[in-house]
């Protein structure tokens, strides 16, 4: 009944979804809140939110085919299988915001290495490759060679992903413009966060969808749980550092996208959403949670969806600063406004994306042995 | 090993100064190249060296604050010229007021896009469709390749780059819509939905439609010709020119640098703008 119930929800949200999406391929940007002062809005923080969770899951796969984390192997399969969605969300997202959709093959035809987006490019190029090849091979019967190659292959995965969400990190530090990203912090705090967010919605998906709850899956769900916890308390670390520094600098500059960040009009995005939804609420549940699978996964649920918080607090209040005062009054035009807020349109768009991952993830879940029930 | 004279390092500071980095490299490229040349066969050499030297111009503006009155006919002019889509603009005058009454002063000043000589926008193009032109210096997108990142916009520490999102005017249902955009010498003609330049990064060329085969203007920008109070010099400050200024024959860019205190924006970031203003 309940299930029938949040299919239901689903489809409602995919309709609305496919709406946005319809829009979007008809009318182009018109919907869209972002314009030339905010020029990146909700459909980049929700790309680097997926990219994120992406690299976190695969990450931790690694931990299994490369560094031998025996208490992990049963979720092998379904780290590979989140990542490889959740990338395929990424893409959708960013590939909705370009201009000319139709030119995404560009970045291959003509890259410029000068940019760090044509590294970020090309690195999750081969990244998505190597995750395909990774899938492939972990469907596999179980074998030594198997082994051997997923070995092999994670190794090479390893830096590519750390490299890969790095430059995203990257992509945003780079930009001298813009001081609020211009932090050597940036490629360090996209990853932690990836890490995080990762294992955040593993822990959810294997404590709420685990076929079998039995004492493995107890035992899984607390090694997760506790992983988890770590990372989210070294990434508050970091965030801590990243506001406290320039906050006590006190350059103008730097702290004015940090007030924003803290006291502007979406400050309830960072203590509400954020700090006390998705860090305080969550560190409690996974305490709980040890040794109660059900409670741990609504903590790991809780940091992985208000994850898209701390990316949206990454993205927008760096832009949200006027480059030049006086620049916002110089002409009267919606576009012209650093008072960006993501539209309904691009939550529409968002919806879609969501709805489409989980649409792939249930049918992977259903047609594929994604649990890996087999393993020893 | 003699140690220099104080006055040999005072002069290798004011040389320094006076070059900068870029030129110093510059000269050195030259010097490697020269030095190539005397090894390799002519063609290869002269080819080379046409590519050290390939700059003939360094347009840029001169703006005089002191002369401008805020009107915005430099605002309205540039819209007209390239046609500009509503929330795009080219060379808006920013304005601010300052103070509280009755000691109250507003500033402003028009800004088009600085052409800089180390611009921070083009490097972060992941397709190379925006790029600091070789022989003239002038900051161009193209908008056959631009796929509409963005990157760019966050990259310009002055705001002169802005998003196409396909709006127009009403007047655009008009016969002023079948006027044809002279930008680029006219290579995307009529406005068309969907159809570049909508959907692309764009900002000011120094109206570059205006230049013939051989880089000289016919006539200066737009904003630069409108400008009732003659505040808006445009003219080449590269090695080879004596500084003329192509709007006003009267004057002369490179002695109003000299004559004038001036200011760049953001000089801090190490960008070189080649648009000085005048205080």
């Amino acid at each position: 009944m309940i299930k029938k119930l949040l299919w239901g929800v689903w489809l409602v949200f995919f309709g609305i979804g496919a709406v946005g999406v319809w829009q979007r391929l008809v009318y182009g940007h018109h919907f869209a809140n972002y314009g030339s002062f905010v020029p990146w809005g909700l459909w980049v923080a929700a790309y680097i939110y997926f990219v994120g969770l992406s690299a976190g899951s695969f990450l931790l796969s690694s931990l299994i085919y490369v560094f031998n984390v025996k208490q992990l192997e049963p979720i092998g399969r379904l780290s590979l299988v989140t990542a490889t969605i959740t990338l395929f969300m990424a893409l959708l997202s960013i590939w909705f915001d370009i201009g000319h959709m139709e030119r995404f093959w560009y970045v291959f035809a003509s890259p410029n290495f000068h940019s760090m987006m044509a590294w970020m490019i090309w690195l999750y190029t081969a990244y998505f490759i190597l995750l395909l090849a990774e899938l492939y091979t972990v469907f596999q019967n179980h074998s030594e060679k198997q082994q051997r190659i997923m070995k092999i292959l994670g190794s090479i995965g390893v830096p590519l992903a750390i490299a890969f969400h790095g430059g995203v990190g990257a992509l945003f530090g780079v930009v001298g413009a813009r001081i609020y990203w211009h932090s050597s912090m940036f490629p360090i705090l996209f990853l932690t966060g990836a890490l995080t967010s990762g294992g955040a919605l593993l822990l959810a998906i294997v404590a709420w969808f685990w076929p079998h709850k039995n004492v493995q899956h107890q035992q899984l769900v607390r090694f997760l749980a506790q992983i988890t916890l770590g990372l989210l308390l070294f990434d508050l670390l970091l965030e801590w550092a990243e506001i406290s520094i320039p906050l006590w600098g006190g350059m103008t500059e730097h702290t004015a996208s940090l007030k924003l960040i803290l006291f502007g009009p979406y400050w309830w995005v960072f203590w509400i959403l954020h700090l006390f939804m998705g860090t305080l609420v969550p560190i409690i549940l996974l305490l709980k949670g040890l040794k109660k699978p059900y409670v741990a996964g609504w903590g790991g649920a809780l940091i992985a969806i208000l994850f898209l918080t701390v990316r949206l607090n990454l993205v927008i209040p760096g832009q949200a600063v006027p480059i030049l005062s006086g620049i916002e009054e110089a002409i009267k035009n919606h576009r012209l406004t650093t008072a960006y807020v993501p539209s309904l349109h691009e939550w529409m768009v968002l919806s879609f994306i969501v709805c489409l991952g989980i649409l792939v993830f249930s049918l992977a879940k259903r047609k594929l042995n994604i649990f890996h029930l087999e393993a020893r | 090993m003699a140690t220099p004279t104080k006055s040999e390092t005072m002069f290798e500071e004011v040389i320094d100064q006076q070059l900068g980095r870029r030129s110093f490299l510059k000269l050195t490229a030259l010097g490697i190249v020269s030095a190539a040349a005397a090894t390799l066969p002519a063609e290869i050499a002269e080819a080379a060296k046409e590519a050290v030297t390939k700059r003939k111009f360094r347009y840029g503006m001169v703006i005089d604050l002191r002369r401008c009155v805020n009107c915005k006919a430099c605002t309205i002019a540039c819209k007209l010229e390239n046609k500009t889509p509503p929330g795009v603009e080219y060379n808006p005058v920013i304005e601010e007021e300052i103070g509280e009454y009755p000691y109250v002063k507003r500033n402003w000043f028009p800004k088009p896009c600085f052409h800089c000589e180390n611009p921070p926008c083009t490097n972060v193009c992941p397709v190379s469709a925006t790029y600091k032109r070789p022989e003239d210096g002038i900051v161009v997108v193209d908008y056959k390749k631009c796929i509409g990142c963005r990157y760019c916009i966050t990259a310009c520490p002055y705001g002169a780059r802005y998003f196409d999102f396909g709006e127009n005017y009403p007047a655009q249902e008009t016969d002023y819509g079948k006027i044809l955009s002279p930008e680029f010498k006219g290579e995307y003609g009529l406005r068309k939905e969907g159809k570049s330049p909508d959907g692309n990064v764009r900002k000011c060329t120094f109206c570059l439609h205006l230049q013939d085969e051989k880089g000289h203007y016919s006539r200066p920008p737009a904003c630069s010709e409108t400008c009732m109070a003659k505040a808006i010099h445009f003219g080449d400050f590269g090695e080879n020119s004596d500084g003329g200024c192509i709007t006003h024959q009267d004057c002369n860019l490179k002695q109003l640098l000299v004559a004038r205190r001036w200011i760049r924006l953001k000089e801090e970031l190490g960008t070189e703008p080649n648009v000085y203003y005048l205080m």
